[in-house]
């Protein structure tokens, strides 16, 4: 995300923290250095004028300049900054007192608003609302109410539609009065894409407006989108008023122009992120954890919400039982692994540790996955007696887990002995000592290293 | 390319009043966009064209304005393979635009393999004696890299059932994209052997500038735009006029 702005980014600040004192000469440079990162990475420039005046004014405050250790002064204000620049914190959507909340979804062709409207009402079930209906207002592309119909009963979702004959604008007020009298909690309106040039389709949008009073308009805004994302999103601001942003498309490798500009030409807020092909991939978009993030500090606040969401609790209370009285099995290790992948894929979640950006070895790597894969088809090619008493497991059982798991009986001895000394180590731990650095080494060094594939 | 000009006019070869050179700036953006074009090649018995892109970028909405063309004004029979099984609804959407175009359409349930679905298509328009196959894919990001494999798998799986197929790949690039449009165009050419490049959404402000770095360094041209929602909005790619439309105001 944002990778190449992150790195230049990353570049000048490390610079400006290696200096002891800074001269007003160095900060202009370092201003010129962040201009030119903003500008390549399709922010748009009056943006980036702003941006770095303000910038700059800071940095040669009285207090920077003086202080005992500049250069982390001046990071701080830059990570003040782009998190101003992209919304600042505690933006929400506005919910109706009474009755169902209404959000209206905008934005040009292939943004990607059916998707998101699908994501953003599976979010809110998972966040509280039990009843969230869709409404089907694309009469005009091809199947897209189908693809709505489809997407909705994936996400638990109802829709409301009327095929492509009736009037957007009749569909839309069809919908809410039957979200009202079936006592829905949100109804979620999906509109065409329309090009912000579009008078005739603005205008339509607009009588939506009117006649469904939403409490929330969003606008869904491709994060690739170049210089051209301002113009939409003025277009935009005055024909729907919209309230916030979603990004979409936020996994791709954009530059984050997009993401930077729109709050600061409508001020309005980037409410969520879309990242992925799943209707999972969808969150709140905090401007200051993508703040810290672009500039290699880590997420790590995101990343133990992940963890909560996916991590049951009494499991966690169940495993660290067993670990105290050794009983950890091989079933259990199956579990854990299982619940650490449910948080994503690797990749995305290394992206969140902190100075993980900056470790070179990782950048542009895969983890193969596929390493993931042959431990859990080894675990469940075993029997239930094996998983808890792997040393049981000698020559022909051996053989049969080999085949059965597509592997061969080498790979299967060596899952073994990670596992023997995985259990030797939380032994120690588990009666207060610490492993000592040798044992560790071992561990590390026997473990299924994530095999490193550069791209 | 604006190093190119002004050393022109350091040489004294272009008169150094405004409107010379913007005339000579046009002309130079005019031959940059120019670069490597060719025709859709149609000559495959039949001719198969792949259609590739990111999510969102209209790639079946072209690809219905393409069987238009070729069925309406040339003539020619046209079958079309819903590739895209992936995102709901999409073998939906073409079955309308094929209707639409009077092209016959090869679809398998969702979730099926998009390998598959062409396989059988390419198969179907030979038995037939259809003229040319269009084939859709699911819309991808180019960061994706089990995705992009999967695109060089289609191709491979096409080129088995019809040695040289598919004939034409081409690339939808929004035109609203950025920077990052240079990302995708490499990326898809690595994977799927682009041919050529179908700029779509010129009817918004966007000018798509970016297909002149995507021509410059990559070799790849634009074929075709989109410029609406309806079948006709589709025109071949004039390099003089993109280059007048790069440089006029609004």
């Amino acid at each position: 995300m944002f990778d190449q702005l992150s790195d230049r980014l990353q570049a000048t600040l490390s610079d400006v923290r290696s200096r002891g004192k800074l001269s007003e000469g160095d900060v202009d440079a370092a201003m010129r250095e962040i201009r030119l990162a903003l500008l390549e990475a399709d922010v748009n420039f009056k943006v980036v004028k702003t941006f770095t005046k303000t910038l700059k004014e800071r940095c040669l405050g009285a207090d920077v300049l003086g202080s005992l250790d500049p250069g982390q002064q001046v990071i701080k204000i830059v990570n003040e900054e782009l998190t101003g620049l992209m919304g600042g914190t505690g933006s929400e959507l506005a919910f109706a007192s009474s009755g169902p909340t209404v959000i209206l979804m905008a934005g040009l062709q292939g943004s990607g608003k059916t998707t998101a409207c699908a994501k953003l009402a599976r979010f809110l079930r998972e966040n509280g609302k039990k009843d969230v209906a869709l409404a089907a207002c694309d009469v005009y592309r091809p199947a897209a109410v189908d693809q709505l119909v489809t997407v909705g009963g994936r996400v638990g979702a109802h829709v409301y539609e009327k095929g492509t004959d009736a009037d957007p604008v009749e569909i839309a007020a069809w919908a809410l009065e039957q979200a009202k009298t079936e006592r829905r909690d949100v109804l979620i309106v999906d509109t065409a894409g329309r090009l912000h040039v579009d008078q005739e389709l603005m205008e339509e949008l607009s009588r939506i407006r009117k006649r469904i009073t939403p409490h929330d308009v969003l606008l869904v805004v491709d994060a690739m989108t170049g210089q051209d994302a301002v113009g939409v999103a003025e277009s935009f601001a005055e024909a729907a008023e919209f309230d916030g942003v979603v990004m979409s498309k936020l996994d791709g490798d954009a530059r984050g122009g997009a993401a930077l500009s729109v709050k600061a030409v409508t001020g309005k807020p980037i409410l969520f992120a879309s990242t992925g092909e799943k209707l999972e991939a969808f969150d709140r978009f905090h401007p200051d954890r993508m703040a810290s993030r672009i500039l290699g500090m880590g997420d790590v606040l995101s990343l133990i919400e992940k963890a909560e969401q996916q991590i049951d609790e009494d499991q966690a209370a169940e495993l660290e039982r067993k670990l105290r009285k050794n009983q950890f099995t091989l079933e259990d290790m199956l579990q854990q692994m299982r619940q650490v992948r449910k948080m994503g894929p690797l990749s995305g979640i290394l992206g969140m540790l902190p100075g993980m950006g900056a470790m070179k070895q990782l950048k542009n790597a895969d983890i193969d996955e596929g390493q993931l894969d042959r431990v859990e088809a080894i675990i469940l090619s075993m029997t239930p007696q094996e998983r808890a008493n792997p040393g049981l497991i000698k020559g022909s059982r051996r053989k049969r887990i080999a085949s059965g798991s597509g592997t061969r009986p080498q790979q299967v001895n060596q899952l073994i002995k990670q596992f023997d000394q995985m259990r030797k180590m939380m032994r120690h731990v588990a009666s207060g000592k610490m492993p000592d650095a040798q044992q560790l080494a071992q561990m590390t060094g026997g473990a299924p290293r994530p095999k490193v594939r550069r791209r | 390319m604006v190093e190119r000009l002004e050393h022109e006019v350091e040489a004294g070869a272009v008169p150094a009043d405004g409107e010379a050179v913007q005339a000579r700036l046009i002309e130079i953006l005019a031959e940059v966009a120019a670069t490597a074009r060719a025709p859709i090649d149609l000559s495959g018995e039949p001719a198969v064209l792949l259609m590739v892109g990111v999510n969102g970028t209209g790639k079946t909405t072209t690809i219905g304005k393409i069987a238009w063309h070729l069925s309406k004004e040339f003539g020619l029979s046209v079958v079309l393979a819903a590739g895209d099984t992936y995102r709901a609804a999409a073998a939906e959407q073409l079955a309308e635009w094929a209707d639409r175009a009077g092209a016959e359409l090869i679809r398998a349930e969702e979730g099926a393999d998009p390998g598959a679905v062409a396989f059988d298509a390419v198969e179907a328009a030979r038995a037939r004696g259809a003229d040319v196959v269009i084939v859709d894919t699911a819309g991808r990001l180019h960061t994706q890299t089990n995705l992009m494999d999967e695109l060089a798998k289609v191709r491979r799986v096409i080129a088995k059932q019809m040695p040289g197929a598919p004939h034409e790949t081409l690339l939808s690039i929004d035109a609203t994209t950025g920077q990052n449009g240079l990302r995708q165009a490499k990326i898809f050419a690595e994977a799927a052997a682009v041919d050529g490049v179908v700029l779509t959404k010129l009817d918004g402000t966007a000018k798509g500038g970016i297909v002149l770095a995507i021509a410059d360094e990559l070799g790849i041209p634009v074929k075709l735009i989109g410029t609406g929602e309806t079948l006709e909005d589709l025109r071949p790619f004039d390099p003089t006029d993109f280059a007048n439309a790069l440089l006029s105001e609004g």
